[in-house]
């Protein structure tokens, strides 16, 4: 008996991290494919009703709002982020000077919750008070920034505010890229005649291609979750122009009682996520095994 | 013609030169124009909080107060001493405080545990099991909120800070097994190996021998943990409301309440309040607060 013991002391230790997860999170969620098949209102039922909540959701107008809202986001955010990424880690990697400070800078909104973000953004660009007032006062009389207020815009409030909290961290994973780069790579280019600019467009940013990938992956990721950004930032609003899944997912469930509905929203979500999600976790494990 | 060729080759290297300063130029100014875009929103939220709502109204988001004024912190801290509707962020903010330090150190333990077995005693299946934590880090937690609304309400823990110890220790845990095997991995199994011939048993090698190089990687974890869990809002705004809400649904139920006139002032003291600690972390050791988000940033 002590000998067994002893002998299965590591998966013995082991077992309360897999019982966990294989509790709380793959049973919850195939709990909640479950529920998704199910016509369930305000208490889960258990018979099953097949597709109907996944039709009735993609019937659903508020839910087309918050996906076509969740492409629009996610191809800004994810082009700003690592534009804006890329060339503050470029400029930040030619022996600045007060590197640390600027690095500091341009990360620190990666400490903040979101929902302190949204609290100030909610601010800065209210109509009343806020930059509309900053630049009438500066003699441009008829100066309007309504976005916050405006069915049309409010998602580039969203926008705004996101890429504001994520650049830096993109940055952090480009700088880091740009370093581990051999110094001997780029001096035989230079010394072959290649300028700067060809350095970093021919040599560097094409080797940069695993940290693309990640930012991609990391960013997509970000978006499909955003849920407290839009909580802060506009409710939602103007109306229903903000919504994106993740806070269907709630409302639905939470507000409205839809529980089986808003399982079905919660799976699509979950299938967006595993979709960029596996092929990342699959290269990922391919390189460790090259290794 | 040996002259020409090197007239020409100083003009070119003049040129060049000339280039260079306006690169420079051109470089800093960039990465200026870029720092006041990040650091304009701190900046806002400070002054603002130091003003009061008259100067808020004829000034504008830049003005500079014209003296310091406290008094919207210590109304977001503390309230207006009028009882019933008063809401301050006191008593939220050791919510968060007793929420995040028992669950920061479960979810740290367990992974630092998972991890030691998963690179030092290595069993058939392990990179299968690791791969099954590892998927934990990505799901969208939508996927899991209404069966574990259920289940606090049957253990008896919804709505209290119990119930967010239990999912926040939960879901960290992918996250620090993958920090601590990451980190366990690269350390020579030889030590191990050694210690096991000496005849160090399974506990002992983890507190004798790897805990006392862990420094680096448990600030990493911890730090990770605490701004993870500090900030988050999806399960404090789902799993509590009222008396038992963490600091950040209490920060958003005050910018959201809509009883009187708008305090700015008030809400941006507040932001600073729930946002102050992780800052804090952020500068004294940012160096680790990065390394942990380059190998675990996955989560939104």
């Amino acid at each position: 008996m002590f000998k067994w013991l002893e002998k299965n002391l590591p998966k013995i230790v082991m077992a309360p991290a897999v019982g966990l997860i294989g509790w709380f999170v793959y049973g919850f969620v195939l709990w909640t494919l479950y529920i998704s098949f199910t016509n369930s209102k305000i208490l889960p039922k258990y018979e099953l009703w097949g597709f109907g909540q996944y039709e009735k959701l993609w019937a659903s107008r508020k839910w087309l709002i918050a996906v076509d809202n969740l492409l629009v986001f996610t191809a800004l955010f994810l082009v700003f982020c690592i534009v804006i990424g890329i060339i503050l880690a470029i400029f930040l990697d030619q022996k600045i000077r007060s590197e640390g400070l600027l690095r500091t800078i341009y990360l620190y909104p990666m400490a903040l919750s979101f929902i302190v973000t949204g609290t100030a953004w909610k601010w800065i660009l209210n109509p009343t008070l806020g930059i509309q007032k900053l630049f009438i006062d500066w003699g441009f009389e008829n100066f309007t920034f309504d976005w916050l207020v405006n069915r049309e815009m409010a998602i580039y409030t969203i926008v705004i505010a996101g890429v504001w909290q994520s650049a830096g961290f993109v940055m952090a994973l480009f700088l880091a890229g740009l370093r581990s780069v051999e110094d001997e790579i780029v001096k035989a280019a230079k010394i072959d005649g290649a300028g700067i600019f060809t350095v970093y467009w021919k040599i560097l940013l094409p080797m940069m291609r695993p940290v693309f990938f990640t930012s991609f992956v990391i960013l997509v990721h970000i978006s499909i979750k955003s849920y407290d950004l839009i909580v802060a930032l506009t409710q939602g609003g103007p109306g229903i122009s903000t919504t994106m899944p993740a806070l269907y997912m709630t409302q639905t469930a939470f507000h409205k009682s839809q529980v089986g509905l808003s399982a079905a929203s919660a799976m699509m979500m979950f299938m967006a996520v595993a979709a960029v999600i596996i092929p990342y976790l699959y290269s990922e494990l391919r390189r460790e095994n090259a290794r | 013609m040996q002259d020409s060729l090197q007239s020409s080759y100083r003009q070119l290297e003049q040129k060049s030169k000339y280039t260079n300063i306006f690169l420079r130029w051109f470089l800093y100014l960039v990465l200026i124009l870029f720092a006041s875009y990040f650091i304009f929103p701190l900046y806002v939220m400070i002054v603002t909080s130091l003003k009061t709502m008259e100067e808020i109204r004829q000034g504008t988001l830049l003005t500079w107060p014209s003296a310091l004024n406290f008094d919207s912190w210590a109304v977001a801290w503390g309230g207006r001493g009028y009882g019933a509707g008063d809401t301050f962020l006191k008593p939220y903010f050791w919510n968060s405080i007793k929420m995040v330090v028992p669950a920061v150190f479960f979810s740290t333990f367990v992974g630092a545990m998972a991890g030691y077995v998963l690179t030092k005693w290595r069993f058939k299946g392990d990179k299968w099991v690791f791969l099954f934590l590892l998927f934990g880090c990505f799901i969208p937690y939508q996927a899991i909120l209404l069966p574990m609304a259920r289940t606090l309400g049957v253990l008896g823990i919804s709505n209290s800070v119990i119930g967010l110890v239990l999912v926040h220790t939960v879901y960290g845990i992918p996250f620090t097994t993958l920090f601590f095997r990451n980190f366990y991995v690269s350390i020579p199994t030889e030590l191990v190996k050694a210690a096991r011939i000496d005849g160090a048993g399974f506990f002992k090698i983890f507190f004798k021998i790897l805990l006392p190089i862990s420094a680096p990687i448990i600030v990493v974890t911890v730090i990770w943990q605490f701004t993870q869990i500090w900030n988050d809002f999806l399960f404090g705004s789902t799993f509590s409301f009222g008396e038992a809400a963490p600091i950040q649904v209490a920060l958003n139920n005050m910018v959201l309440s809509s009883t009187s006139v708008k305090e700015y002032n008030v809400d941006m003291a507040s932001a600073i309040i729930a946002g102050i600690p992780t800052l804090i972390v952020y500068v004294l050791a940012g160096k680790y607060f990065i390394r942990g988000l380059t190998s675990g940033a996955v989560k939104g």
